[in-house]
């Protein structure tokens, strides 16, 4: 039976001493990572947990996961808080970090999980299902018998899930699973964690650079930045607001002359040849942007895509600093 | 499954890929054998041309010799995982990935690599401690529970070596070579009567680090070799024991350790 929260993270912090120089003789400075954040997963949720580098993520998960101590607040997963019994929380969480595996390089994968079997006890009949399941799910089975440091990215990341799902965990914690795959590693592994959470009810804490993978999977979105919750709110709702921008480029034969953009579009920066707008597509559909802009004089090419992860967390962050 | 199931069964994980390729693992053995035993052979020709030194013949030090390298090897084929900890799991991260497994750190450690090429050292030191005990007169009946409590009081002390060269890591994070000193020179120092040395590091090898507590005393209680420096024999009956109290204290630290790296996270 599921409870009502997964995840409960209240008011948690975590400051950092740093020495100056990097010697042992140098004064030590302070760095606050995490400053009071607070946010829910409820179970059977997935949740997308985004943030530029040095926001203060590696350092939640971290805490998450047990491995990391904070210097205050509270944190409960399931019924139990993470740093405080290492052993039993750790049993009942999986962790997949994108840039590190958790196999063995000298065995094969097969090896491997049999040894994280006996490393969280799992009873060999759990265990000859779940493997059974993952290797099916995830196409592991042309790779059971290759050593880990055979096996390409792809591969290798496929591997790594299984992993971290032998022993049926019900939080996962994905750190960047999709980073430096192809693309359709990225398809299998977004279909494969919908149909965790669908068939198990798993709780998902997602952490990516990649917004396709939050379009594809979150519920809901939590941003953070500078060791705050920026925004926390239902994809839905990101989506309508935030997500929904797309960038324009536009480049010229000479330099770029004046635009008179119709409501709904800004120009957000101009180079030599070169501008690029900013625009609300509910408010100014892309065709009739691109039908004032063909007007233009010199008008060279087009190009449309979305601002990046970056730029949306730190408009978010002038939005909320403020 | 229990933590000796447990390690039982990455041992066997760690053979299998250790022998994955069994050219280079026979070469590494041979390799292991040569070059420990070369360095018997300076002392061999140091007794070789004087006879005996200070009342020491060759064949009690061939015992000492013996003794430190079997012990130190049996260490070395448990510990892997400890000598390697700084460049392999703090400088990389992937100690993280050890505290997510719902395992004592200390069994995980143990189970990284059960590292069968210093069984070369083992079996060149076991060679040369038979070759002592041979060539000398008086081995005492006592040896027959002396020898392997001896043993397992150096292989436990050099055990808790690793685990404080490793638990060093926590602060320095690559660890410090000075450390060798008490491994590699452990060994060294081990193979000498203990009256060659100073005072203070008599002292130091005897209550500090209980080298001579599991090597040089209960040799001589084997060899009915009285202490030119006084010590009854019983202390060698009994001594192997400090090398698990050294051992026990340098598991307490490692917790701490672990504890101060949970709660820094560096």
């Amino acid at each position: 039976m599921k409870t009502a929260a997964a995840i409960e993270v209240r008011d948690l912090r975590k400051t950092y001493q740093v020495r100056d120089g990097g010697s042992w003789r140098g004064k030590t400075r302070e760095i606050t990572a995490l400053d009071g954040i607070s946010f829910t997963v409820p179970a059977g949720e997935i949740a997308g947990f985004i943030g530029p580098n040095g926001a203060g993520k590696s350092t939640a998960i971290k805490i998450l996961s047990g491995i990391l101590r904070p210097t205050s607040g509270t944190v409960r997963v399931g019924d139990l808080v993470p740093w405080e019994n290492r052993i039993a929380h750790v049993a009942r969480i999986g962790v997949v970090f994108g840039q590190r595996t958790q196999l063995w390089w000298d065995l094969s994968v097969a090896e491997g999980l049999a040894l994280l079997r006996d490393i969280y006890s799992v009873e060999p009949e759990r265990f000859r299902r779940n493997r059974d399941r993952l290797a099916e799910a995830l196409d592991l089975n042309g790779i059971m018998d290759q050593s880990v440091r055979q096996l390409s990215l792809g591969q290798r990341m496929r591997a790594e899930i299984a992993a971290a799902l032998i022993h049926d965990p019900d939080v996962v914690i994905l750190d960047e699973p999709t980073i430096g795959l192809d693309a359709p590693s990225k398809l299998a592994v977004r279909a494969f964690v919908r149909d965790l959470r669908r068939e198990r009810g798993t709780t998902v804490l997602l952490t990516t650079h990649d917004m396709h993978d939050i379009e594809a999977l979150a519920d809901r979105v939590i941003v953070i930045g500078h060791g705050r919750i920026l925004a926390d709110s239902p994809f839905e709702a990101l989506q309508a607001t935030t997500l929904s921008e797309r960038i324009l480029e536009a480049d010229f034969t000479g330099p770029p002359p004046d635009l008179f953009l119709p409501d709904g579009a800004v120009e957000t920066e101009r180079g030599t040849r070169c501008v690029t707008i900013t625009f609300d597509p509910q408010r100014l559909p892309a065709p009739a942007l691109v039908a004032h802009l063909s007007k233009l004089p010199g008008l060279g090419d087009l190009r449309i895509g979305r601002p990046a992860i970056e730029e949306i967390i730190t408009r978010f962050y002038a939005d909320h600093a403020s | 499954m229990n933590a000796f199931t447990l390690y039982r069964r990455m041992a066997g994980a760690s053979i299998k890929a250790q022998l994955r390729y069994p050219g280079t693992f026979a070469l590494q053995l041979v390799g292991n054998f040569v070059t420990t035993l070369l360095s018997f052979f300076g002392i061999w020709s140091l007794f070789h041309r004087f006879g005996s030194i200070a009342g020491w013949d060759i064949g009690a030090v061939a015992v000492l010799y013996g003794l430190v390298n079997v012990s130190f090897s049996v260490a070395e084929t448990l510990g892997r995982g400890f000598d390697v900890f700084g460049s392999e799991y703090v400088k990389t991260g992937s100690f993280d990935r050890l505290l997510l497994r719902p395992r004592s750190t200390l069994v995980l450690l143990l189970g990284h690599e059960l590292r069968l090429r210093s069984i070369g050292r083992f079996l060149q030191g076991a060679f040369v401690l038979g070759a002592g005990f041979w060539l000398s007169p008086h081995v005492s009946w006592n040896t027959v529970w002396l020898l392997p409590w001896a043993v397992m009081g150096g292989a436990v002390m050099f055990l808790g070596i690793l685990i404080g060269q490793a638990a060093l890591c926590f602060i320095t994070v690559e660890g410090l070579e000075v450390v060798n000193v008490l491994t590699y020179g452990g060994v060294e120092a081990g193979q000498y009567p203990l009256t060659m040395f100073a005072r203070w590091l008599r002292r130091f090898l005897t209550w500090a680090l209980p080298l001579s507590a599991v090597c040089y005393y209960p040799a001589l209680a084997m060899l009915n070799h009285p202490d030119p420096l006084g010590m009854p024999v019983w202390f060698g009956l009994l001594s192997p024991a400090m090398g698990f109290v050294f051992l026990a204290l340098m598991v307490l630290w490692w917790r701490r350790g672990v504890a101060g790296y949970v709660s820094s996270g560096s």
